[in-house]
């Protein structure tokens, strides 16, 4: 078990360090970027101060320096929380990343939560229920969950919140409490618009999972346990519910690990740009085709650190539900 | 319980032999794409307490179909479509109170999710798979499969506080955890594994073959059943640890007066378990009769040939073994007549393959499904 | 096939199934899936309408602009005013202002009525990049060169938006197929050669599709194609999205194929070509390959749509295909704004045709997944 989980971690440590190089990549690759323009505009200007400024830029990120050595310089200051300049907005990236960081993790957290709340209940029963209506109706309604890219589904919703309802549903708050400090009024506020976005991302997921979970589950339901578990005696729900599911939510949790937490990473991103929320995409993508750079390989960072913290969580879950590993 | 109508009293005098299982021209269908498959065809059979009949015969023939329909586990798409199995039944409760009050029920009437089978299957007649590497749940220890078990089947008496003799003790109360978890101590002792008290909360993944059937074993006994089905509980067993489970279930049989159906295609292993045996062929029993009888003067030509393909020491030493002709046949097209005839070496045409045989008696408790036999 | 679980017929069901051939099978299995037949029935019908007929079903050239901005979609009539019933027009458009909503608007103007005719000549096409011709699959019959027929309405340069989705989808169509024959090509090639001969290459392989997968896909998609310079001409934007997606699609195919390699070269007909001399490559895509097939035409299919919505994605968001070039993502542009669903929600109708190639994707791929894998039959 502690073998397993030095190893998970040493591999995630190991992980976080070769994105973090490929981020550095990435934010030296686009030419043109912000700070080649900024040297070449206040070079172009050629008077004292711009000199000046160039020198602190140059000193700054290196640019007379080696690629590794720029990396290096830039990965120690990012270990001290210094992620650079955005220079679109002129302030640090630390500064714009702050908050919407926390409310990535809550977006990307809530969603799992509706994700497996639903998929699983939803799985059980088509399995169990094997080509009854119920069956038919979830398999119909997982395509479409699996047809239905969050941000798609966040732009339906939108156009019908808008045109048909003429309700407002982007943001995480009310207007009111968007700058009011934190107090229970505001976490029910932010709960109140977070079941949206959240619902809208975990849709997608669900109907994977769901598919994978009846499958899982119509495998399980075969298997000789099952059988033996019955003949036990055991009422039909227990059978289902504490050797089957029990079983078959196994290789789920790898998924969720390996599939589902970066597709809803991936999609709740998506979802908060068409839902102008508060967290990382958003900024993100704007960064992006502004080609901020610091500030677009700081979120890459971000979410892939997010991604890799869901891998771990997920393998020490399947530790702990899986024996055959927990005793390796 | 008596609400249920398949269920009614009737007293019988105690007897240590008395019939436990009584099937009456069993059928189970599996209604699958391409037509009917008669898995299980007008079977009748019956097993007695204390008894040890053996169901044999080659892969697909019904057998372990036979033994899942006397629990109501019949596999989708499989159904029972005729005949009955009635269990002459001595509640649990009733028995302990030193009762012999039998009902008889139809299992084949019960609806098999309902609270009487479930009170059958597992306390009453217990049942042990073919797969031990497979049938415990990987996520619980041996202990835990006992525990539920136990807590579901076994009831102890409930102490009433009084001075006087107290004749019948009426209520019952469900063990504990910690008396579950001492059953299953003793439980898997009896079965013959080392150091139970830290094999009870071994995973199955950290015990063998032969310790999982030997669990297996264990969590069936340890309801106390009247009945146990093995489905080839030993095929997926090396040969030494095959006779050690024997050795166990003989035993255990002796010290609880319990019936045992064993399936098997192993003749060896049928002598020397069964006190009766049941011969199947597609479905259909071709051949019952005490096991001495079977073994020395097999009627049916298949029993015959079954038997020739066992290898033997002794004069004849040398020869090659015998086979059965031909190939099992498609059961969705079996052949007309009686089913056995396109292999049968006593094959008469214009007869076999026209006539069904029927069930007829051939000897002192000896019947045999063959028209050689037949008027 | 329930049976599965019945231990005495499965073998008999199984050996009647081997009677016949394993494609037969296929066949016959995927033939039973409804949902599979129709999702590859409306998949070709998809693929021809927009790729490659889209010039004769558009009414309009993609470029064709009209006066008509943001005009609303103009339903066909079958009444004129009193109620009498025509043949099929539609009404001219007119400009009003909307005192209520403080905006410019398009109502329909009857006092012109233009009737639509099916094979209506219009904008010169090639069909099929070879045949100049002219001839609509509907179009307005009339010699007034200002009158439109909008069917979804007009974008912001008052050109029809029907026919740019039409056009759109080819883009958008082909990048999926392109892309994923990319991945196939490496996915399948690394993952035989990983699996067959395992050391270094293995390595190589499972170290790399397990980076990839560490890292959240369309960010890195969006970073990558970020860094796609601005001054390329935008047919090189369109095979560098394609080879950014299949470079970072084709690890997971790579893995399953491995896994598949793996248990295949164990197996007694691999070694018995092995002890006849067959050389390494032989073996590799002679006689493991075929074995996978199965699978990737699965895979293949199934991932096919993640790689449609990727284009769309990054098109959207402004960091793929970038206009002149047309497909459903930079449609999409226009069409995903707080503003643009208040005041145009008919660009909306860029949305439902990828739900519809998404979902078909899904149908096909799932029905091949039940006909194809051996173990799916209780599935």
């Amino acid at each position: 078990m502690l073998n397993y989980l030095i190893r998970r971690l040493g591999y995630a440590l190991i992980m976080v360090v070769l994105v973090s190089f490929v981020s550095f990549v990435i934010i030296e690759l686009p030419p043109g970027d912000y700070l080649t323009q900024k040297v070449e505009q206040l070079r172009a200007r050629g008077d004292r101060s711009a000199e000046l400024q160039v020198e602190m830029l140059r000193v700054r990120y290196g640019l007379d320096k080696p690629f590794l050595e720029r990396y290096l310089n830039w990965a120690i200051n990012f270990l001290r929380g210094d992620f650079g300049e955005s220079f679109e907005f002129e302030r640090p990236v630390s500064d714009i990343l702050g908050a919407r960081l926390g409310y990535t993790v809550i977006l990307a957290l809530a969603t799992t939560l509706f994700t497996w709340l639903l998929a699983i209940p939803l799985g059980v029963y088509s399995a169990v229920r094997q080509y009854s209506i119920g069956d038919q109706i979830i398999s119909v309604i997982s395509f479409i969950g699996l047809g239905m890219p969050g941000f798609l589904l966040a732009l339906i919703i939108l156009y019908f919140s808008i045109v048909v309802f003429n309700l407002e549903v982007t943001g995480l708050f009310s207007p009111e409490y968007r700058d009011a400090p934190w107090s229970v009024g505001k976490v029910l506020d932010l709960l109140s618009h977070l079941w949206v976005p959240a619902l809208i991302s975990a849709i997608t997921g669900t109907g994977g999972l769901i598919r994978i979970m009846r499958g899982n589950l119509l495998d399980t339901l075969g298997q000789p346990f099952v059988e033996a578990a019955r003949a036990r005696g055991l009422k039909n729900r227990t059978v289902i519910w504490k050797h089957a599911v029990r079983i078959a939510i196994n290789p789920l949790v790898t998924i969720l690990g390996a599939e589902v937490f970066p597709s809803i990473i991936v999609g709740s991103s998506l979802v908060a740009i068409v839902l102008n929320l508060p967290t990382i995409g958003p900024v993100f993508v704007d960064s992006l085709r502004k080609l901020d750079m610091y500030l677009a390989g700081t979120c890459i960072v971000f979410l892939t650190i997010m991604l890799l913290v869901g891998n771990l969580v997920a393998d020490l879950l399947l530790a702990w539900v899986d024996p055959r590993i927990r005793l390796e | 319980m008596s609400t249920i109508p398949a269920t009614q009293l009737t007293t019988a005098p105690q007897d240590t032999r008395r019939t436990l299982i009584e099937v009456r021209d069993l059928k189970v269908e599996f209604n699958i794409r391409g037509g009917v498959v008669k898995a299980v065809d007008g079977l009748t059979l019956d097993i007695k307490c204390g008894q040890t009949v053996g169901i044999i015969g080659e892969s697909g023939c019904g057998k372990s179909v036979t033994a899942r329909a006397i629990l109501r586990m019949v596999p989708k798409p499989g159904k029972i479509t005729g005949g009955q199995i009635l269990y002459y039944r001595v509640p649990r409760q009733k028995k302990l109170a030193g009762s012999n009050e039998v009902e008889v029920i139809e299992l084949t009437k019960l609806d098999p999710d309902g609270e009487v089978i479930r009170q059958i299957r597992g306390g009453e007649i217990a049942m042990i798979f073919q797969e031990p590497m497979s049938s415990l749940t990987p996520v619980y220890t041996a202990g835990t499969h006992i525990h539920e078990a136990v807590s579901l089947h076994r009831l102890l008496p409930l102490k009433t506080v009084g001075d006087q003799m107290v004749e019948r003790i009426t209520q019952y109360r469900k063990v504990t955890r910690e008396e579950a978890r001492e059953i299953a101590v003793q439980m898997l002792r009896r079965v013959g594994i080392p150091k139970p008290e830290q094999r009870v909360d071994s995973y199955p993944h950290q015990l063998s073959g032969g310790q999982r059937q030997r669990v297996m074993i264990a969590i069936a006994l340890s309801t106390e059943p009247d009945m146990l089905i093995a489905d080839e509980p030993t095929t997926a067993l090396d040969v030494s640890i095959e006779a050690q489970i024997l050795d166990i279930m003989r035993e255990l049989q002796q010290t609880a007066n319990m019936a045992i159906m064993f399936i098997t295609h192993n003749l060896g292993v049928i002598a020397s378990m069964a006190d009766e045996i049941v011969v199947m062929y597609m479905g259909k029993q071709v051949e019952r009769a005490k096991v001495v009888d079977l073994f020395y003067n097999p009627k049916h030509p298949y029993t015959k040939a079954l038997l020739q393909s066992v290898p033997k020491l002794g004069p004849k030493t040398g020869q090659r073994l015998a086979s059965i002709e031909g190939m099992v046949p498609d059961p969705l097209h079996l052949p007309t007549g009686c089913v056995f005839h396109p292999r049968c070496p006593a094959f008469i045409a214009g007869k076999c393959d026209r006539h069904v045989p029927n069930w007829v008696q051939v000897g002192d408790n000896h019947w045999v499904r063959c028209l050689l036999y037949e008027e | 096939m329930a049976v599965a679980t019945a231990p005495s017929s499965v073998s008999l069901v199984k050996k009647k199934e081997l009677g016949q051939s394993y494609w037969d099978l296929v066949w016959y299995r995927f033939k039973k899936n409804r949902l599979g037949v129709l999702g590859a029935v409306l998949l070709f019908v998809l693929y021809f309408s927009f790729v490659v007929i889209p010039e004769f079903l558009a009414p309009y050239a993609l470029e064709n602009r009209s006066r008509y901005v943001e005009a609303p979609p103009t339903p066909i009539q079958f009444l004129d005013e009193e109620g009498r019933f025509q043949a099929p027009f539609v009404y001219g458009l007119e400009r009003r202002v909307d005192q209520v909503k403080r905006l410019r608007t398009w109502v329909p103007d009857t006092t012109k009525k233009y009737p639509v005719a099916l094979f209506a000549q219009g904008d010169e096409y090639m069909l099929l990049g070879l045949i100049p011709m002219n001839v609509h699959l509907f179009g307005l019959q009339t010699s007034d060169k200002d009158a439109r027929i909008f069917l979804l309405g007009a974008d912001a340069l008052g050109r029809d938006y029907l026919s740019r989705i039409l056009y759109g989808g080819r883009l958008s169509l082909m990048i999926g197929l392109l892309g994923q024959f990319l991945t196939l090509a490496l996915g399948v090639t690394l993952g035989v050669i990983s699996g067959y001969y395992g050391g270094p290459v293995d390595m190589f392989v499972q170290r790399f599709t397990e980076f990839l997968a560490a890292f959240p896909n369309i960010p890195l998609f969006m970073a990558l194609s970020a860094a796609i310079p601005a001054f390329w001409s935008p047919i090189t934007v369109y095979f560098m999205l394609t080879i950014i997606l299949a470079f970072l699609g084709w690890g997971g195919l790579a893995r399953q194929v491995r896994g598949l390699v793996l248990s295949l070269r164990e197996r007694e007909y691999a070694l018995a070509a092995k002890s006849f001399g067959a050389s390494d490559r032989r073996i590799m895509f002679r006689h493991l390959l075929p074995g996978t097939m199965s699978h990737v035409i699965v895979i293949a299919t199934l991932s096919i749509p993640g790689m449609i919505l990727a284009e769309t994605a990054l098109s959207w968001l402004g960091l793929g295909l970038r206009p002149p070039l047309t497909s459903w993502g930079t449609l999409l542009q226009d069409a995903a704004t707080v503003r643009a669903i208040r005041f145009t929600p008919w660009l909306l109708w860029v949305v439902p045709p990828i739900l519809l190639t998404i979902l078909t994707y899904n149908m096909l791929g799932d029905g091949l997944r039940d006909a194809l894998d051996p173990y799916s039959g209780r599935g």
